[in-house]
């Protein structure tokens, strides 16, 4: 059985480990959430009974008899724990995202309702944060020139979409370029990576289809999931046994009421997630695919350009042909610095998309410095612009990410994901920690991103680090001073070194386990 | 120095107690009506404690005392 042997499919090892969280660490955050709940009630009467200011969003008197709009847990949690820790999101920075970054400083008088700015620039911010994964977003370089140059030419503005007047040569010569560098027979791009998604996935599938979407699938894959109208049954986060047992039902099942046959199934996954940084089993993923014939939609919206010994993406990374999978979805936000999605695959499928799209007949088209960037950074990658640039850049991406992972495990934080991802969430877990982690790091001129609760489960708070290739690795040994010192000062070094063999797959010599008591 | 240290130390362990229990994302008067709740429970826990407990722990050991004690002069005159 080819599936549970994965030895035979894998041809490198495939190291991904989530720690469990300690028992003392989750009973401590319930802790914490539940003395904040109280606060929060009291809070909440205070204001009902106008012995508070209310200053966030209510109904107006006339509406006070209808119904409530703000008394879900959504609203309670965004007045009363969102907003005491807000500071740490929304920064806004004043140059360009790149390894460094300046940001204007801001305060607030009256603990984050309002902020005012004091006028001053904090300075060379060292970047965690940012998806700069190839270090492409700069300000002086050959991609500038260019997209100067175009900008010189075509004007900033398109005023149109692809099917009217939207159509540049600029954008023939892009997909000509996508589809050389992914290895498929045709390209299409679009301008907002979110867009492609929920707008093409609608346009693929319908009402009589089956989409079988991983748990933690991106917010633009479940709304154009739910956009299409077909049947969704969700699969365990990277788990092949559960996605397996939904195929067989599927097949042996069939529609639920009248037990026909799907006219399709369409699995929907992601190269790189970005909340877990966690890789997908791409090789077993397409071994059952092709078992039980269904179609595969790849998002690589953080693994294009960071993944693969040529920046190709996760399918480079496995080894396996391009032809395996029938869409393969990507943004160049991330790795071209630039904006917009494209979607590569078949002749046929591309050419369908062209028409039925919602997102070519309704959305302008990208605009032309935009797509002279993507043209340049895909250049560089592919080395077409005759130099190593690009080369260097996708191996310094992966040395950063391999150093930066096994310095944090070596100082005893609960890092979660693959060994070889360039996403790495921190895990904090308890609420007061997000705050505090965000504000000294900030202190210590480190800009990261912290997550919490609706992006991510409520006890598995996380700080996101994002490398980029233009880190050098003086920047990285700050940086990691830097954390070193925070986390012995807000206790962050839980993990007790004992990872969980992943439980879907046998021990083997391609597990990696480690158990030190 | 070793007072300093000792300083730093209770200072740090008093920032895990603010982390952890979220009293450092409150405001002043939350905070000082979540320590005044805290300290009056603690006093009242010790206070009671310190009444209560000599009283029980005589009381169990003398009630323990006389079973055991019963017990081994029974065993005593029977093996004689």
């Amino acid at each position: 059985n080819p599936i549970v042997h994965n030895g035979g499919l894998y041809k490198r090892p495939f190291n991904e480990a989530f720690e469990e969280t300690p028992m003392l660490v989750a009973v401590l955050t319930y802790v914490g959430y539940g003395v904040l709940t109280l606060f929060g009630y009291l809070r909440d009467f205070m204001r009902q009974w106008k012995i508070e200011k209310c200053q966030n969003a209510t109904e107006r008197e006339e509406q006070k008899d209808f119904v409530p709009l703000y008394q879900d847990f959504e609203n309670f949690y965004n007045r009363n724990l969102y907003m005491r820790i807000r500071d740490s999101w929304n920064r806004p920075i004043c140059s360009v995202p790149g390894a460094k970054v300046d940001m204007m400083e801001r305060v607030s008088h009256d603990y984050n309702w309002t902020f005012t700015y004091t006028g001053r620039v904090i300075k060379d911010i060292i970047n965690m944060g940012s998806y700069n994964y190839l270090g492409f977003a700069q300000k002086a370089g050959t991609c500038q020139e260019a997209a100067a140059k175009v900008l010189s030419q075509y004007g900033a503005g398109v005023c149109s979409t692809r099917q009217e007047m939207g159509n540049l040569d600029k954008h023939e010569e892009l997909e000509k370029l996508v589809a050389r560098f992914l290895g498929v027979e045709s390209a299409m791009a679009y301008g907002m990576g979110f867009a492609t998604n929920s707008m093409n996935i609608p346009a693929l599938v319908g009402k009589g289809c089956l989409i079988l979407s991983d748990e933690l699938n991106h917010a633009s894959l479940v709304l154009g999931a739910r956009l299409s109208g077909a049947t969704i049954r969700i699969f365990k986060h990277n788990n092949m046994q559960s996605l397996e047992k939904l195929l067989k039902d599927a097949i042996v099942h069939g529609q639920p009421r009248t037990r026909r046959p799907w006219k399709k199934i369409l699995i929907l996954v992601e190269g790189i997630y970005s909340m877990e940084g966690s890789i997908v089993r791409l090789p077993e993923v397409i071994a059952l695919k092709k078992k039980y014939k269904s179609y595969l939609y790849l998002d690589e919206a953080h693994s294009i350009g960071a993944l693969g010994p040529s920046g190709r993406g996760v399918v480079e990374y496995f080894g396996l042909s391009p032809e395996d999978v029938d869409v393969m979805m990507g943004t160049f936000t991330k790795s071209f610095g630039a904006a917009g999605g494209y979607i590569g695959g078949k002749k046929e499928l591309i050419d369908y998309l062209r028409t039925y799209s919602h997102s070519a007949v309704y959305a302008t088209s990208l605009s032309p410095p935009v797509v002279e960037q993507i043209i340049t950074s895909m250049k560089c990658i592919m080395g077409e612009d005759g130099t190593t640039v690009g080369k260097a850049r996708v191996q310094q991406l992966a040395e950063n990410t391999r150093y930066f992972r096994r310095r944090l495990k070596e100082m005893g934080f609960i890092i979660y994901g693959n060994e070889d991802s360039p996403v790495v969430p921190l895990m904090l877990y308890m609420p007061a920690k997000i705050g505090a982690f965000g504000r000294e790091m900030l202190k210590r001129n480190i800009g990261v991103v912290v997550v919490g609760f609706p992006a991510t489960p409520i006890i598995e708070s996380r700080a996101r680090f994002c490398l980029s290739a233009a880190h050098t690795k003086e920047m990285l040994d700050t940086a990691l001073k830097e954390i070193n010192e925070v986390g012995d000062l807000l206790q962050l070094k839980y993990s007790r070194h004992r990872l969980v063999p992943l439980l879907d797959r046998p021990f083997d010599e391609t597990t990696y386990e480690e158990t030190e008591d | 120095m070793d007072i300093k240290s000792m300083k730093n130390y209770l200072y740090w362990l008093y920032c895990q107690f603010e982390l952890i229990t979220c009293s450092y994302l409150m405001e002043p008067w939350e905070k000082l009506l979540f320590y005044t709740f805290n300290i009056t429970m603690l006093v009242t826990v010790l206070y009671t404690a310190y009444v209560f407990v000599p009283v029980h722990v005589s009381t169990a050991f003398q009630f323990f005392l006389h079973l055991l004690g019963n017990q081994h002069e029974s065993t005593v005159s029977v093996v004689k």
